[in-house]
């Protein structure tokens, strides 16, 4: 990796992958509006969607490529902040269901009708609005990212320590949110969406439009990660990655680094569930299981860490590929799934990127 | 002469009962057969008895096409070996279709075991009549009160004679005269049995005036002594907890804190261990007992022999790279599932507990202690030790302890490294099958079994500190007892959320666990 | 880098191709039929044996000759347990596979998360589990019970016949348990028990450490008045549970237990010693002795090639379904999805405990209500059975909210959440 040389943001990576992007998404909506349905090349708005939802994911991925990757925090834990943005989102759209709900309350969302609730809970207020909800969106992941960490980073919890104990958040979240007292709808989540800032869930307008949107934030957010990565911060970052105790006596304050990187990509990763939400029409606790966030990790490592775009086509690849396995080999799915983790990291250590660069270094 | 007519006019009846209940129980309706109990019951015969022992055991059949009642022995398929009820050695074999059960219901089998209650408080084990006087302690009646009373007479065991002393006293604080209920209240004050408790609850409620005050006054003393021994389930249960969080971290100490290998596969080599206790069984369906002596070592062996395949196969080509081998090590848990899942099926394996593994030891009628759970404890502290032992006795320890703490230094000494590393994950692999055996007599033996345990071993090690045995103990038992001692404040959900919290902050404060490994290889 | 970028660029085109590609056309011969059960993760458990029961039940209704003249053709997909997957999986079987309905789910969040699918592709749901009610959608129908067609019922068994006086309501803590404990705590304390008699306790999934429960129970029970616990514990804590009442001492003549959700399969699966006498209440047993019953236990021990194999209620639950549904197409002539719907109302078909079952209009079905005894074979005694069927009940009478809403699809009203009281139809139908 060439460290030592200043970086600019646009590298040349960064180019073609944002032209790839780009290009992607102008021919998925493309190959969606102008070809008739039964032509060869329609993409129909359920492989759009799904492919939404992996560009949420890929987001995702970057968010952790970042700590990850480029300051070497291992998170376990991030599957939490994408749920956490996730639930903002579902809030939102839960409040926007209003009377349509099958209880016809206006007010309060079906499930705390059918635990009796007469009250909305204190911390559902406000989420009727939408630029509230996409404040809680960055701000809830964001500020627990920032509360942990500024425990975590001075008490200079590191290496596997931290790893477990970002597993132990989500976990606790997990289990928390199973409650049903909580007042987030306990196992069954937040569902039956039905519109967002007034637009039908259910319409292709939107689908296409979310679909576009998730591409637009995974430039925008892959863009400031390259931002980060190539300033004095991201450089700081990599040393911190190779050796943390001598970047400290250098001078350099080490733990205000890891916070302030770590907390912007548990933001990033809130954006990612809240895109991913509407998409899915579902958010439930599952989301903050430990095996959730673990699998997010192989994405980058399947992919190729610090690099970003690696990050990306990892998400994407594992993803594409569970979506076939599970309906082409529902009974094998997961042997190829694992046997996949397996091989990658044993013969793959860079990843796919790892692969291309090879590749590309041989031509 | 008339006695003797009397008699036999009486006995003429009772066998007349027998043989007509044992018309009336050879039938597939409830309601038949109840009628049959009721007389078999009336006839107080003490052939009766062994029909009724079977029929509560459920071994008792009816032959569909020769209309007689048969005792069943074992299953083997499709086809049934039975016995004849009065002489257990004829015994023939049946397709299972030729045989029906007696039906049998809650109800009846109530009927049978107070009947057979009443029979036992002249049993020969005092630990029988024990059981069955305080069997008949709940209901009270003219005819238990006579029962008692008879027996009180030549009754020589201390504790049963107290026992019975209370019954009859239970039935004088209800209906006797007001000297006759203080002194009952005086002899219950010392009792411990539920049925004691309400009655002194109604008298302290609803009682003459006088009497009120005493019995609660019996009754604080009662309550007293039920908190006490409340506190000491308390500890037994978290201490019995802690045992499985220790069993199932204290393979993962070992891979994880000496090799410093990040294995999520752990969990499924619980989980072989528990379906080799399973496959050890079906080998073994008539001494179930045994198999699960024999399973330990079985289960060690496999799970050690799948943990040597992982680090030969994966594991040794991440070297220096312990966070990859999570990763890797993810995949093959993620494979072991499905390798379960196509061999033995989703659904969950039935694991039998041996007779001794059940029931439990009733120190009094407050305070019980299982016997699975304490056979847990003391199998956990066993394999505690020895595990203690094999690090700080032998040479294989000496080795593992040089390669973990310096490997190039060990290597340099002559200590064939590769060896060490493969031999040491076969060792942590092996304790992980150990505890699944232990697993197999609490919990599903399922494909997910490993994965319910995995998160809970990693948060033991943590706590505990990485790469020393004496934390991953301490841990384990410390946040059992914490767990238990506040789910009854907060709940089940709440009382784990709580604990995980509270390691969250611990690591802010010690971020290498409780005991923090010394020496240079803390160092990264 | 030209190159490498076009190169990318081609990759990721072929990747879309085989996306939008794979979305052929059904052939014309046959009928495609989905199954939605999770073949892995934590309810392949469950779910696995009902895709094997669907599985059987096309294979047999093929031999037969088909529907329509046509093979039906199963489409098996893997929704792994995972909830969002799972409305990905629906849509997957309804808009690329354009199957002619589907039968799936498990768990009530798997439903909720495919619901908003079905309803906007207007296909057609078989659910055919047991659940909590609440609910009435134009495109389920709901082949389970609701609680008034098991709990009730059980909760009436244990007071008029065991003379139950306080009762714990154990469950998991999710929506099933939730609202069956709500109803079933109105519907006690209507009958005039008081509200200290009654014991509500709730546990995470998977719950393995039971001790201090089952120490609580035992204490609550030893009060003096006849105790029975009424558990909506899920699947794999059931395990856990019964091992430690067990082993406390607890016996069922002392405290009995009924269970809603431990059937045949779940006691295959562990040491049945403990549970001896044990209640559960569901509207089919494999121990219902008739023809039809036996048939179809000889047809699936084969079928699975596995003669020890049992049958449960939720079998039975598909069993009507799939017979339903042919019905109803072969009625309707066509497999169209709004066609289909309208004829499935009223359509009855034998069940297997030797009567007959008959599709409502609010989307469930008639059923008898059976209460069983756990035997140590992992077979039930048969200790009650309503007199006649039991239509299910989708808006619950004793819950505050629901208790003026009614199902009706039928026209005019065709409204799934119908309040009497107001006169408006929200949800599905909300104008």
């Amino acid at each position: 990796m060439s460290t030592s040389t200043m970086n600019p943001v646009f590298d040349k990576q960064t180019n073609v992958f944002l032209s790839v992007l780009s290009v992607i998404s102008v021919l998925v909506i493309a190959c969606n509006q102008l070809f008739p349905a039964d032509s060869a090349l329609h993409i129909p708005t359920y492989t759009v969607t799904l492919l939404g939802k992996y560009l949420c994911y890929a987001l995702l991925a970057v968010a952790i490529d970042l700590i990850w990757g480029y300051m070497g925090i291992l998170s376990l834990g991030h599957g939490a902040f994408f749920a956490l943005g996730g639930y903002a989102m579902g809030m939102y759209l839960m409040r926007q269901i209003g009377e349509r709900g099958v209880y016809g309350d206006p007010l309060l969302p079906d499930f705390m009708v059918f635990l009796n609730w007469s009250e909305l809970p204190w911390f559902w207020h406000g989420f009727d609005m939408f630029w509230f909800a996409a404040l809680m969106v960055v701000l809830v992941p964001g500020v627990l990212a920032f509360v942990f960490g500024w425990l975590t980073f001075r008490s200079r919890v590191t290496g596997v320590y931290l790893s477990i104990i970002t597993q132990a958040l989500t976990y606790a979240l997990m289990l928390a949110f199973y409650r049903n007292e909580m007042g987030f709808g306990g196992n069954n989540g937040l569902t039956d969406f039905k519109d967002l800032l007034g637009f039908d869930l259910q319409s292709d307008a939107t689908r296409l439009w979310l679909f576009l949107l998730s591409a637009i934030a995974l430039g925008l957010g892959y863009i400031a990660c390259r931002f980060i990565v190539a300033s004095k911060l991201g450089r700081v970052s990599l040393a911190i990655r190779d050796a943390e105790s001598r970047t400290r006596f250098i001078g350099y304050k080490v733990e205000n680094v890891k916070l302030w990187v770590f907390t912007f990509s548990a933001m990033l990763a809130g954006i990612a569930g809240a895109l991913y939400v509407p998409q899915v029409g579902i958010i439930n606790p599952n989301e903050f299981s430990p095996l959730n966030s673990i699998e997010m990790v192989v994405w980058v490592a399947l992919g190729g860490r610090a690099t970003l775009y690696g990050a990306v086509v990892g998400a994407i690849v594992v993803n594409y590929a569970k979506t076939y396995f599970t309906g082409a080999l529902p009974e094998v799915w997961l042997f190829a799934l694992g046997g996949l983790f397996v091989v990658t990291t044993i013969f793959l250590p860079k990843g796919i990127a790892g692969l291309l660069k090879k590749k590309e270094a041989r031509a | 002469m008339l006695l003797m007519l009397a008699n036999a006019k009486l006995w003429a009846a009772a066998e007349e009962d027998f043989a007509r209940g044992l018309e009336l129980i050879n039938s597939s309706k409830l309601s038949q057969v109840k009628q049959g109990v009721d007389r078999l019951i009336a006839s107080s015969d003490p052939r009766a008895r062994i029909y009724l022992n079977a029929m509560l055991d459920s071994n008792l059949y009816r032959h569909t096409k020769e209309k007689r009642l048969v005792m069943l022995v074992s299953r083997d398929g499709s086809k049934v070996i039975v016995a004849d009820v009065n002489d257990a050695s004829k015994t023939e074999e049946l397709k299972k279709r030729r045989v029906k059960r007696v039906p049998i219901n809650n109800r009846l089998r109530g009927d049978i075991k107070a009947y057979l209650a009443s029979k036992d408080l002249s049993d020969e084990s005092s630990s029988v009549r024990k059981a069955a006087v305080q069997r008949l302690l709940g209901d009270i009646g003219e005819l238990e009160l006579g029962l008692f009373k008879q027996r009180l007479e030549v009754e020589t065991n201390p504790d049963v004679k107290y026992l019975l002393e209370s019954g009859i006293a239970l039935d004088k604080l209800a209906n006797g005269e007001r000297f006759e209920q203080l002194a009952a209240i005086e002899l219950l004050g010392e009792s411990l049995e539920p049925p004691v408790r309400n009655s002194l609850n109604q008298m302290a409620e609803s009682g003459p005036e006088e009497l009120q005050a005493l019995a609660a006054k019996a009754l604080a003393k009662i309550d007293d002594k039920v908190a006490f021994y409340a506190f000491l389930e308390k500890v037994f249960f978290g201490l019995s907890l802690g045992s499985v969080l220790v069993l199932a971290a204290i393979g993962l100490a070992i891979t994880f804190g000496v090799m410093g290998c990040i294995n999520m596969a752990h969990g499924e080599l619980i989980m072989i261990g528990a379906y080799t206790t399973y496959v050890i069984q079906l080998m073994m369906p008539n001494a179930i007992g045994a198999s699960l002596i024999v399973a330990v070592p079985a289960a060690f062996l496999v799970s050690g022999l799948v943990g040597i395949l992982i680090e030969r196969g994966v594991i040794q080509f991440l070297k220096g790279r312990p966070l990859e081998t999570l990763l890797a090590t993810f995949g093959v848990s993620l494979v072991l599932q499905q390798l379960v899942r196509s061999i033995f099926s989703p659904l969950n394996r039935s694991v039998e507990t041996p007779e001794w593994m059940s029931g439990a030891l009733d120190i009094n009628p407050v305070f019980a202690i299982t016997y699975n759970r304490l056979y847990i404890i003391f199998f956990c502290l066993a394999v505690f030790a020895l595990l203690f032992f094999v690090l700080r006795k032998t040479v294989l320890g000496l080795q593992v302890r040089a390669v973990s703490q310096n490997r190039n230094m060990a290597r340099a000494m002559g200590v064939r490294s590769e060896w060490v590393d493969a031999l040491t994950f076969g060792l942590g692999s092996g304790i992980a099958g150990v505890a699944g055996v232990a697993l197999s007599q609490l919990t599903n033996v399922g494909p997910n079994l490993g994965q319910s345990y995995i998160i809970d071993s990693f948060m033991v090690v943590v706590f505990g500190g990485v790469g020393n045995l004496w934390g991953t103990l301490v841990a384990g038992m410390s946040l059992g007892i914490a767990n238990k001692m506040l789910e009854p404040v907060s709940g089940a959900v709440l009382a784990k959320i709580l604990v995980l919290v509270f390691i969250i902050l611990f690591i802010q404060k010690r971020p290498r666990g409780l005991f923090p490994q010394k020496g240079r290889a803390a160092e990264d | 880098m030209q190159k490498m970028k076009t190169k990318i660029a081609s990759i990721a085109a072929a990747g879309l191709l085989s996306l939008g590609a794979s979305s052929t056309w059904a052939a014309d011969d046959t009928i495609k039929v989905g199954i939605l059960h999770s073949l892995s993760g934590t309810m392949a458990i469950s779910e696995t044996t009902l895709k094997d029961t669907m599985l059987m039940l096309i294979e047999e209704q093929n031999k037969k000759g088909g529907l329509l003249g046509k093979q039906l053709e199963p489409v098996v997909v893997d929704p792994a347990s995972n909830w969002p997957l799972f409305a990905e999986k629906a849509r997957e079987l309804i808009e690329k596979e354009k199957v002619a309905s589907v039968f799936g789910c498990w768990t009530s969040v798997s439903r909720k998360s495919v619901l908003p699918v079905f309803e906007e592709l207007n296909s057609i749901l078989f659910y055919p589990v047991q659940y909590e009610g609440e609910e009435s959608s134009k495109n389920v129908f709901y082949t389970g019970a609701a609680p008034n067609t098991q709990a009730i019922p059980a909760v009436d068994y244990l007071m008029d016949e065991v003379g139950v006086k306080r009762w714990v309501l154990a469950g998991t803590d999710y929506v099933y348990p939730r609202t069956t404990n709500k109803i079933l705590e109105a519907y006690l304390k209507d009958k005039g028990v008081a509200a200290e008699d009654i014991m509500i306790n709730y546990t995470p999934f998977g719950h393995s450490d039971w001790q201090s429960i089952v120490s609580d129970v035992k204490k609550f029970g030893s009060a003096g008045k006849k105790t029975a616990v009424v558990s909506t514990i899920n699947g794999d804590a059931n395990v856990p549970f019964y091992k430690e009442l067990g082993n406390q001492g607890i016996s069922a003549e002392d405290i009995p237990v009924v269970a809603f959700s431990v059937g045949e399969e779940e006691l295959a699966g562990l040491d049945t010693g403990p549970l001896v006498g044990h209640l559960a209440a569901w509207n089919y047993f494999m121990s219902v002795e008739n023809d039809a019953n036996e048939e179809f236990i000889d047809a699936w021990q084969t079928f699975i090639k596995d003669e020890d194999r049992v049958t449960n209620d939720p079998m039975e639950a598909h069993y009507i379904g799939f017979n339903m549904w042919v019905k109803a197409v072969e009625a309707a002539g066509t497999t169209d999805s709004e066609a289909v719907q309208e004829a499935l109302i009223g359509i009855s078909v034998p069940n297997l405990s030797g009567g007959y079952s008959a599709m409502m209009p609010n989307h469930h079905i008639t059923k008898p209500v059976l209460i069983g005894e756990i035997q140590d074979d992992g077979q039930f005694q048969i200790v009650s059975q309503t007199a006649g069927l039991v239509p299910g009940d989708a808006w619950s009478d004793f819950l505050p909210g629901s208790k003026d809403v009614i199902a009706d699809w039928r026209a005019p009203l065709s409204c799934g959440n119908y309040n009497v009281k107001t006169g408006k139809c929200s949800g599905q139908n909300y104008e």
